[in-house]
């Protein structure tokens, strides 16, 4: 996009009206339309998941210093690990960054006053809240130890834990996601702004265009296996009880089918989001701009075709497993696209260790070995040894919360003076950059170790030999805790004493950047005519924007 | 052009504020109804595909278990089904035509064929529960097949519930919409409105229509 305007510096003087200004009362924020705000609601909501899911993954560690299982029961540790993947599966990392960030900038990036539908947005926040409330009422009044995979019959049948309402409020919460995904495709599709063709999108949206696909294709798959589970467990019959003629298998396919793609439709924005960084702060236009975008396309795609290495080890046909195998690799070409573009930006780019840029570096290195070990999953024998261990843990660790969460707090970062108008200490945002990093790895990396060495996963007691590791694992957990609660702190009080932020405090292209910070309720007085491609870092306009934030940056320090 | 753009100036519908035109805000709605039916197509799948798998396993069980269904209230109840659609295709036409009075009474033949539909499923089911056809509430068949063939009832009552909900939902939108349209001085305001009721109408439909066959007739064959 060809930036025209030189932004404002430091605005002085009584803000002006802005969205967030425009009205106080608790009521005009919980009857809001504006895509904005709703960001803001889904943000403060998904946090607070975020922290009790937390706590729960806390005592999982505290539990697992020892290799006995003193500290909570092996039921209580079932229903511990259970609360802990429901809430940040369901509740936090699918959500986090389309409701919150996709939510706030999809309008502004491609230049439109509004999502398609603004009460539905609004109407997918309440069903969102809908879903959490039944689900703390299920996890407090009872709790429940299936796992967040509800693994037939013993969910269905087995276990006496508070399973459907459980499956309620996943269900439940589903349908907010698709609530979202139908918005985003119908926006994305329609409300673009003149000139902006599909091929100057910036790739965030076309990141959040895919995976609103796989939640439109795969949520409501998950929807209905819930619903079966619930009758089977409701009324003794059904469909994946073996002992009255049903296949447990089929409950594996139906729910794999959805819960495959979901990783994809938590990394897919989150890939949307480093594509902004890595750019931005390289100077640099982004390297093979149509590859990274149609690859968010073949991962959607592909990543309903490899549900099966789930279920490698679960009975299913020797050959389907090698279909799925060959699929599995498949599916890292796309990804490994991205990565290799990426580099090629940052090669010979003008690089500015920003806090955002700090987290999309870590982001690609912790996506790495998360993805490479991915593939070492997707190897039949090595995934018969190392299936259900650790190794698996830490795999995914690696991608949903290494990866995603790292790119989420670098986006929240990025975008937080044009989300909030205000500046966060440079200086602590750095710090916490680097302390979560080193934290997680110090957490998760031990755990390939000591998954290869055959450490199974979901039990409170383990063998002596791997205390060692656990206790490294469980040091790590306490410092990425206080890596997350670092940018909580400062955030928060950015709001109070943050220096005002300019409009475009990174000088950054894109349409966002053009208008206040925070921006107006309408977003755009005029409708923008864009008349170039994206991220033309070469152009005047944002050199100097960017030497003007150096600058001031040179001066804070 | 969109069928909008033939509907006359006064009578046209009202642009919300985030949109720049009747045209945009047509295209959207009608994009965003056909993206909420792939999100039903998708729901309704998984209860077709553990049909496939049961079927194909248990073909025999599944004929038996089909025997037990009445087929001359189902082929009734396609028939209501159909013509119900009918009269929605011609309200959505006549509102278009900003003809209030034709539209209205369309609309609530619409909803009344529904409600028909609804009746007769539920004398079907009513029938079922005294003949011992509901698992694990009311589960009276004996024989060697008789798991195999709750578990066909166990589909057919997932399935069919699944879609006498869609259908309430159905009968309510469009009972609402007719009184809405009632009150209105220019009922082609409206038009986006009605016709993406459509759409969903005639979704709900199209399910029955599969259901149907595979619900009641793959006995006769056999």
């Amino acid at each position: 996009m060809s930036v025209t305007t030189v932004p404002p510096r430091g605005a002085v003087g009584p803000a002006p009206k802005n969205y967030v200004n425009v009205n106080s009362s608790i009521k005009s924020w919980l009857l809001t339309t504006d895509h904005k705000r709703v960001a803001i609601l889904y943000l403060i909501s998904a946090t607070f998941l975020f922290f009790l899911g937390g706590i729960a993954a806390g005592l999982v560690r505290a539990e697992l210093v020892t290799p006995a299982g003193d500290l909570v029961s092996a039921e209580t540790y079932n229903k511990l690990f259970t609360m802990h993947g429901v809430l940040m599966v369901f509740f936090f990392l699918i959500p986090i960054v389309p409701a919150v960030l996709g939510n706030f900038l999809i309008p502004l990036m491609i230049g439109a006053r509004d999502l398609a539908f603004p009460r539905l947005n609004l109407a997918s926040w309440y069903v969102y809240m809908t879903g959490a409330v039944v689900t703390l009422i299920a996890i407090f009044t009872g709790g429940v130890d299936t796992g967040w995979t509800f693994y037939t019959p013993f969910s269905s049948v087995y276990s006496n834990s508070a399973v459907i309402m459980t499956a309620i409020g996943v269900l439940i919460v589903g349908f907010s996601s698709i609530f979202t995904g139908l918005n985003f495709i119908v926006t994305i599709h329609k409300m673009r702004a003149p000139g902006l063709t599909w091929f100057r999108l910036p790739l965030f949206v076309w990141a959040m265009y895919a995976t609103s696909l796989i939640i439109i294709l795969g949520t409501p798959v998950v929807a209905i296996t819930l619903v079966l589970v619930a009758i089977e467990r409701l009324l003794g019959v059904g469909i994946f009880n073996p002992v009255v003629g049903g296949d447990p298998l089929l409950f594996q396919h139906l729910f794999w089918f959805y819960s495959h793609p979901a990783v994809y439709l938590t990394i897919l924005p989150a890939m949307g989001i480093i594509s902004e960084l890595v750019t931005c702060f390289s100077r640099k236009r982004i390297f093979g701009y149509k590859y990274i975008a149609m690859s968010s396309l073949a991962i959607a795609a592909y990543g309903f075709l490899v549900w099966g290495h789930h279920m490698f080890v679960s009975g299913q046909s020797v050959y389907a497993s090698m279909v799925f195998s060959l699929l599995s690799f498949m599916v890292a070409v796309p990804s490994a696209i991205k990565v290799f573009n990426w580099t090629a930006t940052l090669h010979k780019g003008s690089i500015w260790l920003a806090t955002p840029m700090l987290y999309a570096l870590g982001f690609l290195g912790l996506f790495l070995i998360g993805g490479l070990t991915g593939l070492f999953l997707a190897s039949l024998a090595i995934d018969v040894h190392v299936h259900d261990t650790y190794f698996i843990v830490a795999h995914f660790h690696y991608i949903m919360v290494g990866a995603v969460v790292l790119a989420f707090l670098g986006g929240l970062h990025f975008w937080w003076p044009k989300i909030t108008g205000r500046m966060y200490s440079e200086k602590w945002a750095r710090l916490s950059a680097v302390v979560i990093f080193l934290g997680f790895n110090l957490t998760f990396f031990p755990q390939f170790i000591v998954g290869y060495l055959g450490m199974p996963r979901r039990y409170h007691a383990y063998a002596p030999e791997f205390q060692f590791w656990n206790i490294l694992s469980s040091l790590g957990s306490v410092v990425l805790a206080v890596g997350y609660f670092l940018p909580l702190i400062y955030l928060l009080i950015s709001l109070r004493t943050g220096k005002r932020a300019p409009a475009n405090p990174w000088g950054a292209t894109g349409l966002e950047w053009q208008i206040p910070s925070p921006p107006p309720t309408y977003n755009f007085r005029e409708t923008p005519v864009v008349t170039g491609p994206p991220y033309n870092y070469s152009a005047v306009a944002a050199e100097e924007a960017y030497r003007e934030a150096r600058k001031q940056e040179g001066q804070r320090e | 052009m969109s069928d909008v753009s033939q509907i006359a100036a006064e009578a046209r519908p009202i642009v919300a504020h985030h949109f720049d035109d009747v045209e945009q805000q047509h295209e959207a709605n009608t994009l965003g109804m056909w993206v909420f039916l792939t999100t039903e197509v998708l729901f309704f799948g998984g209860t077709f595909l553990g049909y496939l798998v049961f079927r194909s396993l248990y073909t025999h069980a599944f004929a038996e278990a089909s025997r037990h269904l009445n087929v001359p209230l189902g082929t009734a109840n396609t028939a209501l089904l159909l013509c119900s659609s009918l009269a929605m295709v011609l309200a959505v036409y006549f509102v278009r035509q900003d003809r209030k009075r034709t539209a209205v009474v369309l609309l609530l033949l619409t909803a009344a064929l529904g409600a028909a539909f609804l009746g007769i499923k539920a004398v079907e089911w009513i029938t079922d529960w005294h003949e011992g056809l509901v698992p694990g509430l009311n589960w009276l068949v004996v024989g060697p097949n008789a798991k195999h063939e709750e578990l066909f009832f166990v589909l057919y009552f997932t399935m069919t519930g699944l879609h006498a909900i869609h259908m309430i939902i159905g009968i309510a939108v469009v009972g609402i919409a007719a009184l809405v349209l009632a009150r209105q001085q220019h009922v082609a305001r409206r038009f986006t409105n009605i016709e993406m009721i459509g759409l969903y109408w005639h979704f709900v439909d199209i399910v029955w229509v599969f259901l149907f066959p595979l619900l009641y007739l793959i006995n006769l064959h056999g």
